[in-house]
Parts: structure tokens; sequence; C-alpha cells
């Protein structure tokens, strides 16, 4: 275990400390507490970065919710629980947190279930480097910026010189035709439907990776037994990535709490306030009306659902472990 | 229905059929999402009036001059603070993390449980939770609009996973290995750099692939801790570029087409290393 000769204190330098020689044998527990404190060393750049950057601030949050800053003379009063009273009576917050729970639903559709039905059928294909294939490209927008992809779809979404109308009018379906991000009842669900374009195949990825784990004896002998391709999929593959899918589905609820870019860049949370989101409102709050009492209430808000999916994580992990 | 119908499985046309319609879907969806992409990069090849009145049109006259134009108009910049930030904040990420994974896989530290509580709790945080504290704290220690900001962030955010990552592979490693650099008289510093490094090459190229990938990607952070606009990276550039380029559709699509190339290559080059990160780091 812990090496017995380690007195110096070493910390990990960026140099190899070369020619040191070999140090002089010594029964163990002679280094005492010093050699046992000197490997905090090797966490201390960890722990530092993140307690300067992380814990701190997420500690400051809670007091900067309870707080109103003066913007003029910058002095910051207790007010209570008056932000999150005012939160609680602002039509714009219950959209936007609307608007997340739309964003939840309908990834969980597609990042989830639509994902491990099409990871099912790709891996069920013969040719290993079809298979292949068809999982990288689905892959493919989730490794570009979510600033590309939503100025792509800004582009698609434009209402004369766009793809979709383009589409439907190629289509016969002129009458659907629309400005979709400059429609109050259709921004949210362009955005959200870009998310989906540029999300499902992450979730395929590891929807795929699960599956290839799943023993191939167990598809051969529910072949035999006469298992067709449905039953396959929902009497065995379902069940043996159904932890998998746990940890897929608090991810994706996790981050449709959180999306930020793609609205930004797409709408900034218009028209009208129609596609705000929590994280777009607090930007808002914060960065454009200077109301940080008011953006720290929003934050908390984020970190309670964030927090809550997070520890089902953990329980749904270590129960899988237990069991 | 006797069992031994049952056991077959179906032959003939209907199968095949089947097979067609799934093989049709499967590239269906293919065209969904490369279309869009490629569209992308042709537009960047046309002319503005091209991109207006005729979207689905080859372009007649394909030009790069957009790239040059887009280059001109910032995109140079931003390109240079990306590569600039993403390099410095992997090599402290990278850093960071292998120091901890190893201190908290091969050795015994005073409190190990409480750091690994710690720095793994640090993967349920979402960033925009600390961010309103984060303003002030930035601006009164001098980081903000600086590159540093960006750095530290990236570094102190992803040093979760990251560590989470690189920790999972260490523990793996055999024992012996230790022992035998103890035996020959190593001290810890040296068996981290000359041997357990080493070994954990495979994750560490994961880490650094994914970590790349993130810093490149990020928004958030960028667009609230920088104000100049000769600091901003990628994502936040682009985005002010097509607020001022409403004339100029072809250098948007061009500085786009800049940004999502490389994380391209980068998939397809690293992508065994890509998919083990990706499925190590959500599966454990």
């Amino acid at each position: 275990m812990a090496s017995a000769e380690l007195t110096v204190v070493s910390p990990p330098g960026t140099t190899r400390a070369a020619g040191d020689g070999p140090p002089p044998r010594r029964p163990r527990r002679s280094g005492g507490a010093r050699r046992r404190w000197s490997g905090l060393v090797w966490v201390a750049p960890a722990l530092l970065a993140m307690g300067a950057f992380v814990y701190y601030p997420l500690l400051l949050n809670f007091r900067y919710s309870v707080q109103k800053t003066n913007i003029f003379t910058g002095q910051q009063r207790f007010v209570g629980l008056d932000n999150y009273i005012r939160l609680a009576g602002d039509p714009i917050f219950w959209r936007a947190l609307t608007n997340n729970v739309w964003y939840a639903v309908l990834s969980i559709v597609f990042q989830v279930f639509f994902a491990l039905v099409l990871a099912a059928l790709i891996e069920d294909m013969r040719s290993p480097r079809m298979r292949a294939v068809l999982r990288s490209v689905y892959f493919l927008p989730s490794a570009i910026s979510l600033t590309v992809t939503g100025l792509l779809f800004t582009f698609i979404y434009q209402p004369s010189g766009g793809l979709l109308n383009g589409l439907l009018d190629g289509a016969g379906l002129d009458a659907a035709q629309q400005s979709w991000l400059g429609n109050p009842h259709t921004a949210i669900f362009g955005i959200i439907a870009m998310s989906q374009w540029q999300g499902f195949g992450y979730s395929t990825l590891l929807f795929a990776v699960a599956i290839q784990r799943i023993p191939r004896e167990l598809y051969e002998s529910a072949t035999l037994d006469g298992a067709g391709p449905a039953r396959r999929l929902f009497s065995l593959t379902v069940p043996m990535v159904r932890e998998m899918t746990g940890v897929v589905m608090i991810v994706t609820i996790s981050g449709a709490f959180q999306v930020f870019n793609e609205v930004m860049v797409m709408t900034a949370g218009g028209p009208n306030n129609s596609s705000q989101v929590l994280g777009t409102w607090l930007y808002e709050a914060g960065f454009i009306r200077n109301d940080f009492g008011y953006a720290a209430a929003i934050a908390t808000v984020i970190f309670t659902v964030t927090t809550v999916l997070a520890v089902l994580q953990i329980v749904h992990t270590s129960r899988r472990r237990v069991a | 229905m006797s069992a031994v119908t049952t056991v077959r499985p179906r032959q003939g046309l209907p199968r095949i059929l089947t097979q067609l319609l799934l093989l049709g879907f499967l590239l269906g969806l293919v065209i969904v999402v490369v279309y869009p992409l490629l569209w992308m990069a042709v537009s960047s090849l046309k002319t503005n009036s091209e991109i207006l009145g005729s979207p689905f049109a080859l372009p007649a006259h394909p030009s790069s001059d957009s790239y040059a134009r887009a280059l001109q108009k910032g995109v140079a910049g931003y390109l240079l603070n990306s590569v600039l930030v993403t390099s410095l904040s992997v090599v402290t990420t990278t850093l960071f993390s292998a120091w901890a994974a190893y201190a908290l896989s091969r050795i015994t530290i005073p409190f190990n449980r409480v750091v690994l509580l710690v720095i793994v709790g640090g993967l349920m945080l979402a960033p925009t939770v600390a961010l309103i504290p984060l303003v002030r704290l930035l601006q009164s220690w001098g980081l903000y609009n600086t590159y540093w900001a960006l750095i530290l962030l990236y570094t102190a955010f992803r040093v979760p996973f990251t560590t989470f990552l690189i920790r999972g592979y260490m523990i793996d490693l055999p024992r012996e290995v230790d022992e035998a650099a103890e035996i020959d008289g190593a001290t810890r510093r040296q068996t981290f750099w000359g041997v357990i490094l080493p070994m954990s090459t495979p994750i560490l190229v994961s880490a650094v692939i994914l970590q790349v990938l993130f810093a490149w990607n990020e928004f958030l952070f960028a667009l609230i801790f920088l104000s100049d606009d000769s600091l901003k990276t990628l994502p936040v550039g682009l985005a002010t570029l097509s607020s001022r380029s409403t004339t100029d559709f072809p250098a948007v699509f061009a500085g786009m087409t800049i940004a999502a190339v490389p994380m391209i290559i980068l998939f397809f080059v690293g992508q065994r290393y890509f998919i083990r990160g990706l499925s190590e780091g959500v599966g454990k």
C-alpha cells in the first residue's frame, strides 16, 4: 500500500525526479503522520479548483437568493424569501418551467425510448460495418457545438428561403408554412426539435454499447424458443439494458433543465418570452436586468431539480450494485 | 398453434419486406442527420441571393471567398482563442484529474472517502447554479474577461467527470505494479509518472478527447465571462458574427463549418476512445 520510504513531501511536479537513488528501507508506519498527510498534495489542485469555482460560489448563491442588490451602490440587504415569492408570482418563470418540462418530456421520448429501439435495430443488423457506420453517423451532430446546430436550424426554420418551408411547399403543404421561430406557439418546439436531432445519436450510442454487453447466447436461445424481433426487443433487450435506461433517463431530464445555449442562439427566449427556459430567464434577470437576487433564486430552483435527479441516480446505481 | 410452427423463423416475402422497410427507415434517418450538415457546408460556397432564393440548389459558381471573409470578420481570432483555451484547459484538467485519480485509487490518503465524495459530488452540480456569484468572484479576483476565467472554470467543472473516468481505470490496474516499483526504490512521484500514467494511456486519450469536445463547444461561461470581442471563443463569436452579418450568410455558414469540422474529424479519428469515455463515464 503506502510506500514506507516517502518521507520528503514530493508534490506532483512537471518533471520526473531523476536519480533520487534507492531510499533506505524502513519498517512500515515509521513514516508516521507526515507521510500520510503528504498524500493530500495529489488531490490539492483538484480540491482547490473545485472549492474556489464550484462549491464556494454555490454556497454564495444561496445567500444571494435571500438578498437584494442595489445596482447603484452595490449594497446588498437581506430580504428573506422575497425573491422566491416574486418568482412564484412571475408568469414568465412558470412559462419557462413549463418549457423545461416540455423539453424533458420530448427528450425522454426521442433520446430514451426512440434511441433504445433504434440502438436495438442497429445492433440487430448482420453487417458489423453497417452497424458502426450508422452509430457514428447518428452521433455526428452531438460532436458539434450547439451554437452551430442552433444557427443551422435558425436558417432551416426561416420563413422565406428556409429548408423546412421549402420542403412543405414541395410536398404541397404550403398551408403549414410559417415563421417557425417567430411564432410564439411553435418557437419552443422548433428549438426542442433541433435538440432531438442533435442529441438522439448520443444516447443511441450509449444504448448500443449496453446492448453489445448482452451475451449473444441469450438471443440465440430466444430465437430458438420462437421469439420474433419484437418479442426479443421487449422481453430480452429492454430488461437487460434497464440500468443504462435509468442512467440515460436521469441524465436526459437533468440536461433538459439546464438548456441554455440553443435557446439563447435561436430565440433568446422570444418572441414575447414564449420560449424562455429557466437558464435564459436566469440570464435575463442577472445580466440584463441586474436583478442578482432574483437570478440566484432561479438558480436555486435549477439546483433543487438537478440535485433531486442526481440523488435518484445514485440510489438507482447503488441499488444495482447491491442487487 | 403448435410449438413446432412457431420455432421456425418467418421466411419469404413478408420478412424481406420488413427488412427493406427497416433499411429504408435507417437510411432515411441518415439523410435527416447528414443533409442539414452538408447543406451548411454547401451554403458556405454560395452567394447570399442563392441562399435566400434557391436554398436547395447547388451553387452556380462555388466560391470559397466566404471563408476568407469569415476569418476576416473575426473568426480567425475566435478560432485562435478556442485553440488556446481548449488546449490549456485540457492540460490542467487532465493533470489535476490524473493526480487526484492516482491518490484515490493507488495510495492511501487521509480522508480519502471524503475527498472522493467532494470531487465526484461536483458531477451533479449544474454550472448555472454557481453563475451569479462567479461574476462577482471573478471580477474581484481579476480574472473576469481573461482567458484564465475560462481555463480555470472549464477545469473546475470538468475535474469531477475526468477524475471519475481516470480513477475507474486506474483502480483496475494490478496491485503488483506499484509493489514492483516500490521494491525498485521508486518514489510515489516516479511510480505515478513512470508506471501508472503510461499504463493509463487509453483512458487518458478518452479524457483528453472528451475535454476537447467540451471546451471547444462550451457557450455559457464563454458568453458571460468574456466581454471583449478579441477574446471570444468560437461558440460565442459565431453568435456575434451571425447577428452582425445579416447580409453575408455565406460567411456565417463558413464560420459554422470552421467550428464544426475539427470536432467531426476528432470524432472519426478518436472514435474508439470517444465511445469508451462516454460509456465508462455514464455507465459506472
